[in-house]
């Protein structure tokens, strides 16, 4: 059980905002922290894990005080045992992966979780390699391995995808999944890619000017986001075909397929392999 | 025959200068690349002002405090027994303060050119802030720290001013080649002046050379860098 209440003022490129959040996050839950950039995403997940120190507030994981500003506690980074993905891997160039690995290692700790996690991760092949030889997805994979290796019981994930094409990211979302669950890990994901927080969370916490906006199943808090209208997605149309009166369109949005209803006029607007835009307005689709 | 005792004296102030500059220059070029103070300004430009002042200047202000007629010289020599003023420990010193931005700077930038990412991944798994200087940061910038110890190593060899101001020319004890040099010249033994500049020379030539080769195949493996 993570139960934290932190406030930062922070200075962005836009102006100053001032983080303010009081979040409580269950054992084992995956939870996603999404909103536009500039929302305060990261810099909470740097908070959480201790690298950013916040202007007041308290940390508590487990009844254990990570952070009380009132009472000068502040546990180092070091010391409170977690794992961090960072958005730009982070991996030590001078490194193999293997060795990338055994750097995490604690003093004293067995070796056995090294080739146990290059297994799970596929890297028994590669794992004489240096960094710069790696494709990205396995980039982030080696980084994701390193920062299960200390067994940490929460996993910070800075935007690991952020920089990976679609097939890569659906890969590594599952080496994720298969993490979490295999390592009884609580995961808390900073993400602005909605497919990304269904397919992977618990909870999304969305974050908008420094608080949180709402929070949810990912269910419950995009589809109130459908029906206030605001909603829209752009995608490439896959097939336009004929049924009865109607045209039915599957569109391809971000990694998933999705039909459309389309009267005879809008289907004739469209074309296959073209872009459209899908919103919502009065409980239907609309393409345009 | 020429006397190469200039030569063995020129290679042992350059070598101990460099070690020393590498064991002070290193955190101190760690801090000032991380540090946040206000007044970091004026410490860069302190440690730069070699860089720009005559030798000679440098030279006469050392020679000065060193002088056992003024405070620093004085104290130096009534309770540590020792006397910086023509001697060889006091080439040193004057090397160290004369070759440490050639130190620094290269460190320094090394520092600055390693993503903040790649420390802080090191907090993450554990690891003291010493632990990530020696193990992360130090491997990823060889480039710099080749740089640093040859530049310190090189400037040191081709001192003159601030050796000639507080060292002069003892034979075997401040009497380096740059120096030997200049008092051939003066002793109009052109023919000795000639051996020693041509040596120095080519030996220039072949450190700085090496540097770049080896610089041009660190930045061929690690373009980023």
């Amino acid at each position: 059980m993570i139960d934290f209440q932190i406030t930062k003022k922070l200075h962005l490129a836009v102006g100053d905002m001032n983080l303010n959040l009081d979040i409580q996050i269950r054992e084992k839950e995956f939870v996603t922290f999404y909103g536009p950039s500039g929302s305060g995403k990261t810099t909470t997940l740097r908070i959480l894990s201790g690298l950013t120190q916040p202007d007041k507030g308290f940390i508590k994981v487990n009844n254990e005080v990570w952070l009380d500003t009132e009472n000068k506690i502040n546990v180092s980074v070091q010391q409170r045992k977690i794992g961090y993905v960072f958005q730009d891997y982070a991996l030590f160039p001078n490194m193999s992966i293997k060795e990338n690995l055994v750097f995490a290692l604690e003093k004293g700790q067995e070796k056995g979780i090294i080739n146990e996690l290059l297994e799970i991760m596929d890297f028994e092949k590669l794992q004489h390699l240096k960094p710069e030889k790696l494709s990205g997805g396995q980039k982030q994979r080696v980084a994701l391995a390193r920062a299960l290796v200390r067994k940490p019981k929460i996993l910070f994930l800075d935007e690991p995808f952020s920089s990976l094409d679609t097939e890569m990211r659906i890969k590594l979302q599952d080496y994720i999944i298969e993490a979490h669950r295999k390592y009884d890990l609580t995961t808390i994901l900073v993400s602005h890619d909605i497919s990304e927080v269904y397919k992977m969370s618990d909870r999304v916490i969305v974050l908008e000017n420094g608080c949180v906006s709402k929070q949810g199943s990912p269910a419950a808090v995009f589809s109130n986001r459908l029906v206030s209208g605001k909603f829209q997605f752009v995608g490439e149309v896959l097939t336009i075909e004929k049924e009865n009166i109607v045209y039915i369109v599957s569109v391809l949005i971000g990694n998933n397929v999705v039909q459309v209803i389309a009267m005879e006029e809008e289907a004739a607007a469209l074309k296959v392999g073209g872009s459209v835009l899908v919103c919502m307005s009065s409980n239907r689709f609309e393409l345009s | 025959m020429v006397d190469l005792e200039p030569f063995y004296l020129t290679i042992k102030l350059a070598l101990i200068t460099t070690i020393i500059l590498f064991v002070v220059g290193l955190p101190f070029s760690y801090w000032l690349s991380h540090s946040k103070i206000k007044f970091k300004s004026v410490i860069e430009a302190i440690v730069s002002l070699p860089l720009v002042l005559p030798p000679s200047v440098l030279g006469f202000y050392l020679l000065l405090a060193f002088s056992p007629q003024n405070v620093f010289g004085k104290f130096l020599d009534q309770y540590f027994d020792t006397r910086l003023v023509f001697t060889f420990p006091g080439l040193i010193i004057a090397s160290v303060i004369y070759s440490f931005p050639f130190m620094v700077h290269p460190l320094q930038a090394g520092f600055k050119s390693l993503p903040a990412s790649l420390s802080e991944a090191s907090y993450t798994l554990g690891k003291s802030k010493i632990e990530t200087i020696i193990r992360v940061l130090i491997p990823n910038m060889k480039a710099s720290v080749l740089t640093g110890i040859v530049l310190s190593f090189a400037h040191t060899i081709g001192e003159f001013g601030v050796v000639l101001m507080i060292g002069g020319s003892i034979p075997n004890e401040t009497r380096v080649v740059s120096i030997a040099i200049y008092d051939e010249v003066q002793a109009m033994n052109y023919h000795t002046a000639n051996v020693y500049a041509g040596i120095l020379f080519a030996f220039s030539f072949v450190v700085l050379l090496s540097v770049y080769i080896v610089n041009h195949n660190f930045s061929k493996a690690h373009p980023w860098r």
